[in-house]
């Protein structure tokens, strides 16, 4: 009784946030903390609630595009895909082949852009300074290769309706064949500074183990899912797009660890550029935008599509009544499931694990506020 | 005058060695600020410091004159006695073991019998800083900075005591001239290579240099024990801890790389110093190199391989020395 008694009086609170270096955006976690260990960390959301989803539902159709992009801004393509392509699907509207080979392009690229950022993200919460440099040096290639086309660093609006907003040309080509190149080679630089760092493995090996059950019981997705050994994406389990044209595999890991995310994004790299370089190769000429009504009626009844974005499943759900405003959108974003489990899992572990798991989630809290 | 006459020569000796000292002090601050800045900058394919004077040499200067205009902030509900008196105390030990310190022949301070012996106590004392700098600063992240920084002090400098005894056994004597003395033959560190590795690692681990600088761990603690100081009060915490590294690397080399040992120099007895501050700083080199490649530890599996790792390789590397000595 007394020991109990004792250990009452050594537990306190600690707030992890909102504003702190390791929570990859606005995101308060209250521990309850007993010396090192976390009791019970409770995730409080709300921080950067900007109302996209009432902007979606207030004006116009073709107003919500910059929207797509700010929610969650490090991988902003895939948000501008689902939304065109929800709006394509509810207006019925046949999208030129050139187009959805560029789209899967620049999302692709957009999904290794991601996968960099979050790498040296995480590396720069376990204390390690330099991957995150080189992480930033090669997305710097890609940065600029998407900004000769779509006239944006990070939140890029370059989708339409019914296509994209400008042609791609050859200068574009050649510097991604170049990237692709590049990028293949400096995979030894990455496995001899992270993977195969000692220090790094100890910090995530074993660490944040989620089941398989657990990750569905969550309803987390992409590579969080892919982790616990589950094969589930988007892309394959639903095609959209013309992604069942290509060839590439869905890497999966075993038991769920820090260490098995983090090898799942690894892979997941090299697959996004084995879709680009066959997608580069077959690319098919021809308009890039099909003719679509300036002002898009959406007709009463509701719709819903989903895509693989980088963190996971994202769906948008669209309510129409008849006019060009929804009724109601709904965005669904991976990061919110994937945060979810936090509660359980966090239970009993320490300061610095909790640190690792959460950046191996990849979270980014402004989709998750939207 | 009558006044300077009767002044001991022994003592003015001191005055001056402290003077001199303390000044070297700095400029190893300075220096070694701007190394790791430019060393940091080329592991992660940046230039480091451009602008401030050629190739940014005068960086450190203008940083040194902006944090001394710095309002000295002391927040809210600290226990003010403490909060200021954090900085002096981890600033004030590391100076004393420079004392004893042979950076040549002629250029020692002191040379006290028990040398070794009074620098290991100075690094005892320097933990004391940043527990009262954490508990002073009314702050659960610098107290969390604090214990971190004690539990592993505490932890690391058993494998220290223990690999310098090594060395001790086998010069018979704690004297830091006399054990650079016995080594103009050979050098420790091909003598007793286990203990060279286990000092090196303790003794970054004792400076709290990465990777295992939890106490000021900036992803999980927002800069740990140290939050809440800003101008001069950092400043200060920040050259104790340049000079901390700089006694780890003087003691290896001393003991270990033959302290002032080298190829023959006209005046050898004073120049034998340049020997010294090569070695010295390859191993700082060495120190800031290994910052900038590896992540954190996490607390308890630093704990854990000081407890399970460095004490018992120490220990067994210390009996085979004894029996090797003996026989």
């Amino acid at each position: 009784m007394l020991e109990s008694e004792y250990q009452e009086h050594n537990r306190f609170f600690l707030n992890m946030g909102p504003q702190h270096p390791s929570t990859h955006g606005v995101l308060l976690i209250v521990l309850e903390m007993e010396g090192e260990y976390v009791l019970d960390p409770q995730p409080v959301l709300g921080f950067i609630h900007r109302m996209h989803e009432k902007m979606g539902e207030s004006r116009p159709c073709q107003s919500f595009m910059p929207n797509t992009a700010r929610m969650d801004y490090v991988c902003a393509l895939p948000y501008n895909h689902g939304y065109v392509s929800l709006i394509e699907r509810k207006a019925e509207i046949e999208v030129p082949k050139r187009a959805e080979y560029i789209r899967v392009i620049t999302s692709e690229l957009n999904r290794i852009a991601s996968h960099l950022l979050w790498l040296g993200a995480y590396l720069l919460d376990l204390g390690a300074f330099t991957p995150i440099l080189y992480g930033f040096d090669d997305r710097e290639h890609i940065l600029d290769i998407l900004e000769s086309i779509t006239g944006s660093r990070l939140t890029y609006c370059y989708y339409r309706f019914g296509g994209v907003y400008q042609d791609i040309d050859d200068t574009f080509i050649a510097a991604t064949r170049a990237f692709v190149k590049r990028l293949r080679k400096r995979y030894s630089i990455y496995e001899k500074l992270v993977t195969k760092n000692i220090i790094f493995i100890k910090r995530t090996e074993n660490i944040g183990i989620v089941s398989p059950d657990m990750a569905l019981r969550y309803g987390m997705t992409g590579p969080n899912l892919r982790g616990s050994g589950i094969a589930y994406d988007v892309r394959k389990n639903e095609p959209y797009s013309v992604y069942p044209e290509f060839d590439f595999e869905i890497p999966v890991g075993e038991q769920g660890d820090c260490l098995d995310r983090y090898m799942v994004r690894v892979k997941e790299i090299e697959q996004s550029l084995r879709i680009i370089e066959q997608a580069l190769d077959r690319l098919p000429d021809g308009p890039i935008r099909a003719k679509v009504p300036k002002n898009i009626k959406l007709t009463p009844g509701d719709c819903n599509f989903a895509v693989e974005a980088a963190r996971g499943e994202l769906s948008y759900y669209l309510v129409g009544d008849g006019t060009s405003t929804p009724y109601r959108l709904k965005v669904r974003v991976p990061s919110y499931s994937n945060l979810s489990c936090l509660p359980e899992l966090g239970r009993g572990i320490l300061l610095p694990d909790l640190v690792s798991i959460l950046g191996s989630f990849d979270l980014v809290i402004p989709e998750i506020d939207r | 005058m009558d006044t300077i006459s009767i002044l001991p020569p022994e003592l003015i000796r001191m005055v001056i060695a402290v003077v001199i000292i303390i000044s070297f002090l700095f400029l190893n601050a300075i220096m070694m600020g701007y190394a790791e800045r430019k060393i940091a900058g080329h592991v992660q394919r940046r230039p480091g410091p451009m602008e401030v004077g050629s190739h940014g040499i005068l960086q450190m200067v203008v940083d040194g004159v902006k944090l001394v205009g710095k309002e000295l902030l002391i927040p809210f509900n600290v226990d003010r006695t403490l909060f200021r008196v954090a900085p002096l105390l981890s600033f004030t030990p590391v100076i004393l073991p420079l004392l004893v310190i042979p950076f040549s022949e002629k250029l020692q301070a002191r040379d006290l019998n028990l040398g070794l012996l009074f620098i290991v106590t100075m690094g005892s004392v320097n933990v004391m800083a940043l527990l009262v700098g954490g508990w002073g600063s009314n702050n659960k992240y610098s107290m969390f900075g604090a214990m971190r920084a004690v539990a592993q002090a505490i932890a690391y400098e058993i494998p220290i005591l223990l690999s310098l005894l090594a060395v001790v056994l086998m010069c018979n004597t704690f004297s830091l001239k006399e054990i650079v003395g016995a080594q103009q033959n050979i050098w420790f560190v091909f003598l007793q290579p286990v203990a060279f590795i286990i000092y090196v690692v303790a003794g970054l681990a004792e400076t709290n240099r990465a990777p295992f600088d939890l106490p000021e761990a900036e992803s999980e603690l927002t800069a740990g024990f140290h939050t809440e100081y800003s101008g001069m009060g950092f400043s200060l915490f920040f050259i104790g801890e340049y000079t901390n590294m700089f006694i780890v690397a003087s003691v290896a080399t001393v003991l270990f790389l033959g302290g002032w040992h080298g190829p023959h120099l006209p005046y050898g007895e004073y120049l034998g110093v340049v020997w010294f501050f090569l070695k010295v700083y390859f191993l700082l080199f060495l120190m800031i190199m290994v910052r900038w490649t590896y992540p954190r530890v996490r607390f308890d599996q630093l704990l854990n391989f000081a407890w399970k790792y460095l004490v018992p390789f120490s220990l067994v590397n210390l009996l085979i020395t004894a029996v090797v000595v003996k026989l």
